[in-house]
C-alpha cells in the first residue's frame, strides 16, 4: 500500500492506494498554524486501522518551508560571499549579516586570489557577537572547485546551528541563484527541522516500517534524513505533485499539456514524449531565483473562484479570488456559479448562482444561460491562449549546436489532460478552445494526493572533468579527485553512473536499482597554442525521473 | 535582482559541434569559457536581457552580399549560415524594437570575408556583418549605418564589401598592417571613387594600451560618428587586441572593451575574432554586456590584470595622436580628396592579389568602377585564381542609379562566356538577385 499526503495552501489532501485503486481519500483545512497538527490528522484518518506493515511508501509534500519563505517566518542568516571579480554583488546581499570576502576561483576552478584569513576571523565575530546561528557561504565558480568555500567554513568557530555551502546545493552554474538559494536552505533549516523531527516521531509511534520521504519540486522524493540538510528542496512541491499525479492517471509517451484547474489558479505544464518539462534554471519563489530543481509550471491567475466583473463592457475573469461561489455564499459571482447555472454542476445555492451571472449578464444585455456559456468559453479561451504562448516561448529556447539548430526540435503537444476539480465538466469547452482532444482521468479531484504518493526518489549529479589540470570534479558531492592523463569520455559517464548509483544507495536504500541516464554530456579539446593540452568533459546524470504507473505495474501498489 | 537600463537581446550561439580543424583556434572550445562566465553570472536571469535562438541564414541573404565561387554552398557550412542567421536574429530585434541592443555571440567570425569568395580567409567564409546589415536594409529600409570594427586585425573583407558604399562607412581600429595579417588597412585604403573618404582605417601601433584605444575612440571615432550621423551603429566585436591574445601584440583590457562600448553605445554588436578564449573572452563578453545592457561593468577584470598589462609608452601614446589627428582631418577634406582623386576620369581601375590562408590560393583582381556623382557606381571584377578558376563578376549597387543599371545588365549580356571557364555572375541589388551564366 503507498500513502501520499498533499498540502496546499488551503487544503491537504491525501489517498491511500492499494491493489491499483484508490482505497480511501481524505481531504482536509490545511492549518497555517500548525502543519504538523494538519499533517497527523490526514494521516490518522488514512492510516486508521491499517496495518503499518502493509505500508510500502509514503510520501509526503509539504508547503512548510513554503510558508515560512513567503511570510518571512525565518531565521537571521549571515551570508559570506566570496564573489570575486564580475557582476557587482551588493544586490545578493539578502542575509541578516553579509560580509563580501576576498578570494576568487576562475571558471576552470583554479584559485585566482587567495582567501583572507583575518576577514573570516572579523566576520566569525561579528556574526558570534550578533547571536547568528544559521550560515551560508558561497563562492562563484565553487562547484567548480569547492575548496575556498570549504576553507571558509573551517576557519569559522565550531558549533553554528547550521551551515550551507553553496557546492552542494547543484552543480549548475550561476552564482546569484546560488547566493538566494543557499540563503533560503539555512533560512528556513530550523523551523523545517523541528517540522521534521515531529513527523519522525509521529510515524515511530504508529510503528510504521520507515520514515516518510518528502516531495520536491521537480517530481520526486528525497528521504527525511537528507532533506534535513536540504530544507530547500521541499519548496512549491505542490504542482509537481499535480504533474505526476497526471502523468500516473493517464500514462503517455507523446507530447501533450496538463492543466491542473483549481480554484483560484490554474497551472499549465507540459510533456515532451510522456516526460515533463523542467525550469531551465530553477524554480523562483518569494522574489528570489533559485537552482532548485523544478518542472516546469506556470500558475495562470484563472480558477474555479476567480472573481467575475464587468469592466468597460467586457467580462474579467480573475486573477483575484473574493472568496468561494456565490452559491456556497461568496462575495462575488465565479465561473463555479456559471457551471452551476449550466446545470453541470449539483452545489450549493443555485439560485443564489444564477442571481450573480445574471446579474453580470444584464451589464452585457446577455441572457442568464448565454452569460454563462459565455463565462466558460472566455475561462478555457484565456487558458488556451496563455498554454500556446507558453508554447511559442518553449519552443524558441536557444540551442548551441548546428545539431540542434538543423533538428529545429519543436514540442507539439497531441493531447490535454486535465486535472483539478472542475476538470470533468470543462472538458468540451477546452477541446474547443485547444483544437486537441481532451483527456480528464477520472479521479482527476485527488490527482495531486496520487501523484505525492506515486513519485519516486530521484537525484542528479555533475561531473566535470579537467584533465589538463588533472582533476575531476561532482560538486553535489564534494569530491575533487586525480585522473590521469588518458581520462576520456567513457570513463567520466561511467564515473558519473557510478557516483549516482552510489548516492541513490545512500539517500534512498529502497529504490537503489532505479534506472539512470545521461542527461547531458560534452567532451571538448582544450588547446594551448597549437597542440591539444587535455579534454574538459562535461557529464550531467540523474534518476530518471518516473512515477510508479497506478495500474499494470509489476508492484502491488 | 539585476534590472538592465537598456534591454539588450542576445544571441549566443558557440556552435560547440564545428571547428575548422581539432587545435585551430576557431574550434568547438572557443565560446566554452564564455558561456561559463555568462552563466556563472546570472546574466540570463538579468531583467531586460533576453537570449534570442539562432536560425539559418537564406542562401538569397548570403547572396545579396557576395559572389560565391562556384555557389553559396559549396563555399559555406551549416556553422557559417548559423552565424549570419544569428547576427540577423540579433538585428531584427532591435529594429523591431523588442529590445534597444543587441549581441551576436556567434562563430566562425566574418570581417576578412571580401565580395568574392574563392574560399576561406583569416578564419572567415561569409561576412556575417554584411550579411545582417543588408538585411536590414531589404527589409527594414534605407539606413545609413557605421561599422566600427575594434578587432585587432584589418577586417578587409569588410572594407571590400563597402568600398564603393556612400550609406555605409566602415572605420577599422587595428594593428597596424606592417606587423600583422593581413598586412592591409592604411590610411591611404579611403573607400571607391563614388565613397571616398567613406572608409577609414586607423593602423595602431603594437602595444597600444587601453589609453590608446580610449584615446581614438574619444579624437576619432566619436568625432567623425558625430559628423555622419548614423541611423545604425555596429560594432564589429572582435577581441583580440586583448593583452592576453595568443595571436596579437595590444595591451587592451575586458574594462576597456566595457568602457569603448558604452561610450560607442553600438545599437548591434556582433562577435569577430578573439583567441585567448580563458584569458579574455570570458570577461570581455561579460563586460560589453554589461556595458550594452547599461549595468555597473566596473568590477569587470581579468584574474592576472595589472596596470602595468594594459599601460604604452609616451612615444605610442604621441604616434596615436598624430594618426588620429591626420585621419580625422583627411575625413572633414574628403570631398576635396576626392575631387583629386577622380579629376575627369570616367571610370576607375585597380589591381589586386589577395590571398586566402586557409586553402593557401592566391586570387588576382582586375576591378573597374564607372565614375558616378549619384550612386554606387558600376563595379565588375574580373578575378582568377592561381588554382584556374576565372569569372567575371558584375555588381549593380542597390541605390544604382538608371545608367549603372543598363550598363551592368549590357555588360552582362554582351560578356562572352566562353572567355570565362567559370561563369560571369551578375549580382543586380537593385532587384535583389544574382544572375549567372
Amino acid at each position: 500500500m503507498f500513502v501520499g499526503l498533499d498540502m496546499g495552501g488551503t487544503h491537504t489532501d491525501a489517498v491511500l492506494i492499494a491493489g491499483g485503486r484508490i482505497q480511501r481519500h481524505y481531504k482536509t483545512n490545511t492549518d497555517q498554524a500548525d502543519y504538523f497538527g494538519t499533517v497527523t490528522r490526514a494521516l490518522e484518518a488514512i492510516l486508521a486501522g491499517i496495518n503499518p506493515s502493509s505500508i510500502k511508501r509514503l510520501n509526503l509534500s509539504t508547503t512548510i518551508c513554503t510558508n515560512a519563505i513567503v511570510t518571512g517566518r525565518t531565521s537571521p542568516v549571515g551570508l559570506l560571499l566570496e564573489p570575486g571579480p564580475g557582476l557587482n554583488p551588493a544586490i545578493l546581499a539578502c542575509g541578516q549579516k553579509n560580509f563580501i570576502l576576498s578570494g576568487s576561483i576562475d571558471h576552470r576552478g583554479r584559485p585566482a586570489s587567495p582567501l583572507v584569513e583575518a576577514e573570516i576571523k572579523a566576520a566569525d565575530r561579528e556574526l558570534q557577537q550578533a547571536g547568528i546561528r544559521h550560515l551560508a557561504i558561497v563562492g562563484k565558480f565553487s562547484t567548480r572547485n569547492p575548496e575556498h568555500e570549504l576553507g571558509i567554513k573551517e576557519a569559522l568557530s565550531p558549533g553554528y546551528d547550521f551551515i550551507t555551502t553553496g557546492h552542494r546545493l547543484s552543480g549548475r552554474l550561476n552564482f546569484p541563484r546560488r547566493v538566494f538559494t543557499a540563503y533560503l536552505n539555512s533560512a528556513v533549516a530550523a523551523t523545517y527541522s523541528s517540522f521534521a523531527a515531529a513527523i519522525k516521531t509521529f510515524t515511530a509511534k504508529k510503528k510504521l516500517p520507515f520514515a516518510p520521504d518528502i516531495l520536491k519540486a521537480d517530481g520526486g522524493t528525497l528521504s527525511l534524513e537528507a532533506s534535513l540538510s536540504l530544507p530547500v528542496e521541499t519548496i512549491l512541491s505542490g504542482p509537481a505533485a499535480s504533474i505526476m499525479g497526471a502523468l500516473a492517471l493517464v500514462p503517455t509517451s507523446q507530447d501533450a499539456i496538463i492543466l491542473d484547474i483549481g480554484g483560484t489558479t490554474t497551472d499549465i505544464a507540459f510533456l515532451a514524449g510522456g516526460v515533463p518539462l523542467y525550469e531551465p534554471q530553477g524554480i523562483n519563489l518569494g522574489g528570489y531565483p533559485t537552482l532548485v530543481r523544478a518542472l516546469f509550471s506556470y500558475s495562470l491567475g484563472l480558477g474555479g473562484d476567480s472573481c467575475l466583473r464587468v469592466k468597460e463592457g467586457r467580462l474579467t475573469i480573475g486573477p483575484d479570488r473574493q472568496g468561494p461561489a456565490r452559491a456556497l455564499g461568496g462575495p462575488a459571482a465565479t465561473p463555479t456559479d456559471a457551471l452551476i447555472t449550466l446545470g453541470r454542476l449539483d452545489l450549493g445555492d443555485k439560485a443564489a448562482a444564477r442571481q450573480g451571472i445574471a446579474e453580470l449578464g444584464d451589464k452585457l444585455g446577455l441572457s442568464t444561460l448565454n452569460m454563462a456559456a459565455a463565462t466558460l468559453q472566455q475561462m478555457v479561451g484565456e487558458i488556451a491562449r496563455q498554454s500556446r504562448a507558453l508554447l511559442d516561448k518553449i519552443n524558441s529556447r536557444p540551442v548551441y549546436t548546428v545539431r540542434e539548430v538543423l533538428a529545429g526540435k519543436q514540442l507539439h503537444p497531441v493531447q490535454v489532460i486535465v486535472i483539478g476539480a472542475p476538470a470533468p465538466v470543462l472538458a468540451d469547452e477546452l477541446e474547443a478552445a485547444f483544437g486537441l482532444p481532451v483527456t480528464v482521468p477520472n479521479l482527476a479531484g485527488v490527482a495531486n494526493a496520487i501523484g505525492a504518493a506515486l513519485s519516486q526518489p530521484t537525484t542528479e549529479l555533475t561531473l566535470l572533468a579537467d584533465t589538463e589540470q588533472g582533476l575531476l570534479t561532482v560538486p553535489e558531492e564534494g569530491i575533487r579527485e586525480k585522473i590521469p592523463a588518458g581520462y576520456n569520455l567513457d570513463r567520466a559517464r561511467n564515473r558519473a553512473l557510478e557516483l549516482l548509483r552510489e548516492r541513490l544507495v545512500r539517500l534512498a536504500p529502497e529504490v537503489a536499482g532505479s534506472e539512470l541516464e545521461v542527461v547531458e554530456e560534452q567532451s571538448f579539446n582544450m588547446v594551448s597554442g597549437f597542440y591539444t593540452t587535455g579534454k574538459n568533459i562535461r557529464v550531467k546524470v540523474q534518476v530518471k525521473p518516473r512515477v510508479t504507473p497506478l495500474k499494470g505495474d509489476a508492484d502491488d501498489v | 535582482m539585476y534590472k538592465a537600463a537598456r534591454r539588450l537581446g542576445l544571441v549566443f550561439f558557440p556552435a560547440f559541434d564545428w571547428a575548422i580543424s581539432p587545435t585551430h583556434p576557431e574550434r568547438e572550445e572557443r565560446l566554452l569559457y564564455t558561456q561559463d562566465q555568462v552563466l556563472e553570472e546570472g546574466i540570463l536571469d538579468i531583467d531586460g536581457i533576453y537570449e534570442y535562438r539562432p536560425r539559418l541564414a537564406a542562401i538569397a541573404d548570403v547572396e545579396r552580399v557576395h559572389v560565391c565561387v562556384p555557389d553559396v554552398m559549396s563555399r559555406v557550412t551549416e556553422s557559417h549560415l548559423i552565424a549570419a542567421g544569428g547576427a540577423i536574429v540579433a538585428a531584427e530585434a532591435v529594429l523591431k524594437g523588442e529590445v534597444d541592443k543587441a549581441f551576436a555571440i556567434v562563430r566562425p567570425p566574418g570581417h576578412h570575408a571580401m565580395r568574392i569568395v574563392h574560399g576561406a580567409r583569416g578564419f572567415c567564409n561569409i561576412n556575417i556583418e554584411a550579411i545582417m546589415i543588408e538585411y536590414i536594409r531589404r527589409h527594414y529600409g534605407k539606413k545609413r549605418i557605421a561599422i566600427v570594427d575594434t578587432d585587432c586585425h584589418h577586417g578587409d573583407g569588410s572594407q571590400d564589401i563597402y568600398w564603393h558604399d556612400q550609406d555605409t562607412l566602415y572605420i577599422s581600429l587595428h594593428q597596424d598592417g606592417r606587423t600583422l595579417y593581413p598586412g592591409t588597412g592604411f590610411l591611404n585604403e579611403f573607400g571607391g571613387p563614388n565613397a571616398y573618404g567613406y572608409n577609414l582605417n586607423l593602423p595602431l601601433p603594437p602595444e597600444t594600451g587601453e589609453e590608446g584605444f580610449l584615446y581614438a575612440l574619444e579624437h576619432f571615432i566619436l568625432p567623425v560618428l558625430a559628423d555622419f550621423k548614423p541611423d545604425l551603429v555596429i560594432n564589429s566585436a572582435g577581441q583580440d587586441n586583448h593583452y592576453t591574445d595568443p595571436i596579437t601584440n595590444m595591451r587592451f583590457s575586458a574594462q576597456g572593451y566595457a568602457r569603448l562600448n558604452d561610450r560607442l553605445q553600438p545599437d548591434i554588436a556582433v562577435l569577430e575574432g578573439g583567441y585567448s578564449i580563458e584569458g579574455a573572452l570570458p570577461y570581455v563578453n561579460v563586460g560589453i554586456i554589461l556595458a550594452l545592457a547599461g549595468l555597473d561593468y566596473s568590477g569587470i577584470r581579468e584574474p592576472d590584470y595589472s596596470p602595468a598589462r594594459v599601460a604604452q609608452s609616451p612615444r605610442v601614446s604621441d604616434y596615436i595622436a598624430r594618426l588620429c589627428d591626420e585621419t580625422y582631418q583627411a575625413w572633414q577634406q574628403r570631398e576635396t580628396l576626392r575631387a583629386e582623386y577622380v579629376r575627369d576620369k570616367k571610370e576607375i581601375s585597380r589591381r589586386r592579389h589577395i590571398y586566402y590562408d586557409t586553402e593557401g590560393l592566391m586570387e588576382t583582381q582586375e576591378e573597374t568602377t564607372l565614375v558616378c556623382d549619384t550612386c554606387g557606381g558600376l563595379t565588375w571584377i574580373d578575378s582568377r585564381t592561381d588554382r584556374g578558376r576565372h569569372i567575371l563578376a558584375i555588381f549593380i549597387p542597390r541605390n544604382a542609379c538608371p545608367r549603372c543599371q543598363e550598363e551592368g545588365h549590357a555588360l552582362f549580356e554582351r560578356a562572352s562566356a566562353g572567355a570565362y571557364r567559370d561563369g560571369i555572375y551578375l549580382q543586380d541589388r537593385v532587384a535583389d538577385q544574382l544572375l549567372k551564366k
